[in-house]
């Protein structure tokens, strides 16, 4: 029997990420994944016959630099054509947004481009400076080392390189929210309401809630193709980054075990030995990370009481339940979506018309009721990739919110009726879509908690708040990728800096461990 | 609870009479309130309780000469019980539960995640998988939580259940005489069940005293039977009601640490700098690095690695016969060392004791040329003394007689 020193626990795209980095170091890695395939969340699935797509994130934009430079990916194989927004509006038409995040503007008239160009310049600068916290541990208190301060010293630093009046509207506008904002900038619904939704998708807060501009902070923090904001679709679905990744482990050397759901994290008196599977085998190691939810971690698979009261509290209590539904539609032909030309249908498409639409979309949600008018996200992969679809078909995509994980009533029931109302909203931007459906798959948190074992069906494995970010993600005692349990780390998007396809959990615990093996 | 009836303010004030009853009476309160005539009450978590009944003095000398009856009924009390009692247990205190066996009892403590004391207490395992925890605080959301994946059920029962503390020489005699056959062959920490008027009391033979003792657990509706019981069987030997301030006497002699007074719980504390591990306090002892996870190990196993303990609690002789109440602590009359949390002249011990908090290294490293500052008012002047203070080990008093089994008649 081959011995490892390493054990990772799920093979998601940032336990690869991990897993990697630490063979690439000359640890004797396993990763251990309950599913069939690897990539967790990063997969592309068949959910008709001949129609595929990534199966929950669909589009990449924030797979790391760093990630993609120190494991080396070869990005030709996933990497996209950098894809415009398009803000669908059946009176006015459609507003395009091309480059990263809007450096060209369609569809607005000179005022509203310019004022839009002011918007994005100062929140991207702003963006910048939150962006050096997250390739990197979070500082703790009473354990901030020299590169935290010259990190810290350095974000002061860019903060005052704008001059005195952009450090203190940064300052005002942190933990502002994304209306208030898009009202001081903006005089057209159909950014505003783009802005609002970008800012606010797969966070239970609406664009009204304060610190709601915090997630667009976060989305501007990403990159794709070169471009801070920027996105593309991965060719092949999202699978070919999960490919990409498992491909780099392979080579550093990384066994991978699938089909092997961990049953329990062995611990003795505050220190890790291993994991047991549920097929009753044990695994040895004196170090585990686990890329699967914190909670499930440390209230799941450690065994009660191995984790303290406080702690344990402190996880039951973090916010991560799912409010985002993903659609999968199988169209027998390519939908025609009123005033977006074929080449923009390669994109994404939005449907939200209104600050005031995102909002009253969220409103429902406070109270356990999905919203009967969603808002969305829409792409078409197989235009990019034909080969996603049989040919003359269409595969769509499409995250929708709001989509409360317990909803009253029950999802058996709330399925249809919310499915239903995202095919009313596609169907008035696109008539004639409904006809072409051949099949159809809703994916409502509860659907996603089973299918990729995110408790709650939260994709970022906890809410991204300010209350849940930086050093209290996922809670104050765990901030650090370490545990109180010796030998046990935390490296999935439920520790810092968080969710979406990034890899920077997984890379910045992986170095974590590294320096801590070190010293 | 149900929520409806909240909706009407008249309901909803008929479930809050607590405020019209500022102290509750324990069940032994027709019985005290008799035997007072100080009227010298305290309130002990809610319950009217005793400084003294008669005289401190003779209180006292009850407890080391005959046999004194102390009113235990105010203990927070939890009945934990179910198929997990013993693993959620171990969890929780800093000593190894499985040790204790059936019908056994001992003295324990449990930390917050921080490693800081929450409390000590007591623990019966009254029979298997059934514990009751004997405390000074209330802990029933720490317990809830701490429960969470045990299958295990918790629940208060300091009103349910009635408690005496029967402590001096004669204690074993009262029992003989009151009919509790058997009781002899207790021996310390040790649990036994005896009939009573058709219901059960249960006598441990555990004190606060460090003298000969039990300690006698009834349902509330058999409080007053038993003492009825008690007090006719133990006419012929001296027994008598105490209050809280003979008690106190007697458990500084034996050495015995009291929940916010000589440290302060960390729930109770709003002072960062006040927050105790159980090596700052005496209990270091208890700790079981051996044992499976518990409550506060990693951060306790810290600080002793990495020297964070800054406290340690130290017993004193004093010179003199002025006891140094809450006096401070100095080395070479000058450095300011620590705080003297409980001190008493001791009748038995025939020296001047006290209990301190003292700040590392005084008390670990370095131990002598220490000095009290005490301040004595005399008819409106104090006066300013300082004496020569010597760490001495606890108990200040060792009595056979605690002991010794069967227990003599004395």
């Amino acid at each position: 029997m081959t011995s490892f020193d390493t054990i990772i626990i799920g093979a998601g795209h940032n336990g690869l990420v991990a897993a990697s980095t630490l063979a690439a170091q000359g640890r004797r890695v396993v990763v251990v994944e309950a599913a069939a395939k690897p990539g967790g969340a990063a997969a592309t699935v068949e959910f008709a016959p001949g129609y595929r797509t990534s199966g929950l994130a669909h589009i990449v934009n924030r797979l790391a630099p760093e990630v993609i430079s120190s494991l080396k990916l070869d990005k030709t194989r996933f990497e996209g054509a950098s894809a415009p927004t398009v803000v669908l509006d059946r009176n006015r038409g459609p507003v395009v947004l091309r480059g990263g995040y809007g450096e060209v503007v369609e569809g607005v008239g000179a005022d509203e481009a310019k004022a839009f160009a002011d918007m994005r310049r100062k929140l991207l600068r702003q963006a910048d400076i939150l962006k050096r916290f997250l390739a990197r541990r979070p500082p703790r208190p009473g354990d901030v080392g020299f590169s935290d301060m010259a990190n810290l010293g350095m974000a002061g630093l860019s903060l005052l390189r704008g001059g005195r009046d952009e450090a203190r509207d940064f300052a005002r506008m942190l933990l502002m929210n994304v209306s208030d904002i898009v009202d001081e900038y903006l005089s057209d619904d159909r950014l505003k309401g783009l802005v609002s939704f970008d800012a606010t998708l797969g966070i239970q807060l609406g664009p009204r809630s304060p610190t709601s501009l915090l997630g667009l902070f976060y989305r501007l923090t990403g990159e794709a193709a070169g471009l801070a904001g920027g996105q593309y679709l991965p060719k092949g679905g999202m699978g070919t980054v999960a490919d990409a990744l498992v491909g780099a482990a392979q080579k550093a050397g990384v066994t991978l075990r699938l089909s092997s759901p961990v049953k329990r994290i062995l611990t003795d008196r505050g220190k890790v030995s291993g994991v047991e599977l549920e097929g009753g085998e044990t695994l040895e190691a004196a170090v585990v990370a686990s890329a699967v939810h914190p909670a499930l971690t440390l209230r799941g698979l450690v065994s009660p009481g191995e984790v303290d009261t406080e702690l344990s509290r402190a996880l039951k209590h973090m916010r991560s339940n799912g409010n985002v539904a993903k659609l999968h539609l199988a169209l027998d032909r390519v939908p025609e979506f009123a005033g977006v030309s074929r080449e923009d249908l390669k994109g994404r498409l939005v449907i939200a018309r209104s600050v005031r639409h995102v909002e009253e979309a969220f409103n429902p949600a406070k109270y356990g009721e999905f919203s009967p008018d969603p808002v969305m996200e829409i792409t078409l992969p197989s235009l990019s990739d034909p080969s996603l679809a049989p040919s003359g078909g269409c595969t769509l995509s499409a995250l929708a919110q709001y989509a409360p994980y317990d909803l009253k009533g029950g999802w058996e029931s709330g399925r249809p009726q919310f499915l239903e109302a995202i095919l009313d909203a596609i169907e008035t931007y696109a008539p004639g879509l409904r006809a072409s459906i051949t099949a159809s798959e809703l994916l409502v948190p509860p659907d996603i908690e089973a299918r990729y074992r995110m408790p709650a069906g939260h994709w970022h494995h906890g809410e991204l708040q300010a209350d849940q970010m930086l050093l209290n993600r996922p809670a104050f005692a765990v901030s650090g990728y370490d545990t109180p349990i010796e030998g046990l780390y935390l490296c999935s998007a439920g520790s810092h800096p968080g969710g979406g396809i990034s890899g920077l959990p997984g890379l910045n615990c992986a170095r974590h461990i590294i320096a801590r093996n070190r010293s | 609870m149900k929520v409806e009836k909240f909706n009407d303010p008249l309901a909803r004030r008929s479930h809050q009479l607590h405020f019209e009853t500022l102290r509750l009476d324990t069940p032994f309160q027709p019985r005290l309130a008799e035997l007072s005539q100080t009227n010298d009450w305290y309130s002990w978590a809610g319950y009217k309780a005793p400084h003294s009944l008669y005289d401190e003095e003779l209180e006292y000398f009850a407890i080391r000469s005959t046999a004194a009856v102390f009113d235990i009924s105010p203990m927070t009390k939890y009945r934990i019980a179910g198929s997990d009692a013993e693993a959620f247990l171990n969890r929780l205190m800093i000593r190894d539960v499985r040790k204790l066996g059936v019908g056994r009892v001992h003295y324990t403590a449990w930390c917050d995640d921080h490693g800081h004391v929450l409390d000590d207490g007591t623990l019966f395992h009254l029979g298997p998988s059934e514990y009751r925890l004997c405390c000074q605080e209330r802990h029933l959301p720490w317990l809830l939580d701490s429960a969470d994946g045990f299958s295990v059920e918790i629940r208060e029962e300091t009103t349910d259940i009635a408690g005496l503390a029967l402590q001096g020489p004669t204690s074993y005699a009262v029992l003989r005489n009151a009919g509790f056959a058997g009781v002899e062959q207790l021996k310390p920490f040790q649990i036994a069940h005896f009939p009573l008027q058709g219901g059960t009391v249960t006598i441990s033979r555990t004190g606060f005293t460090g003298d000969l003792g039990y300690e006698l657990f009834v349902p509330r509706a058999l409080a007053l039977d038993l003492w009825d019981r008690l007090f006719t069987a133990g006419a012929a030997h001296g027994i008598r009601a105490i209050g809280y301030s003979a008690l106190n006497r007697a458990r500084i002699e034996a050495g015995f640490i009291v929940a916010n007074a000589d440290f302060i719980t960390s729930e109770t504390a709003l002072r960062g700098n006040r927050l105790r591990t159980p090596d700052e306090i005496g209990l270091e002892w208890m700790v079981d690095m051996e044992k499976p996870n518990f409550n506060g190990r990693h951060a306790i196993q810290i600080a002793r690695t990495k020297g964070k303990l800054r406290h340690v609690l130290v017993g004193l002789e004093i010179e003199g016969n002025v006891p140094p109440e809450l006096s401070l602590v100095y080395h070479r009359k000058k450095k300011e060392a620590g705080i003297v949390t409980a001190a008493i002249w001791s009748p038995l011990a025939k020296r001047n004791i006290a209990i301190a908090s003292l700040e590392r290294p005084y008390g670990s490293r370095i131990s002598d040329d220490l000095w009290v500052e005490i301040y004595a008012l005399r008819e409106l002047q104090y006066q300013k003394m300082m004496k020569r203070a010597k760490i001495v080990p606890r108990p200040f008093i060792a009595l056979p007689r605690r002991t010794a089994t069967p227990p003599a008649l004395f």
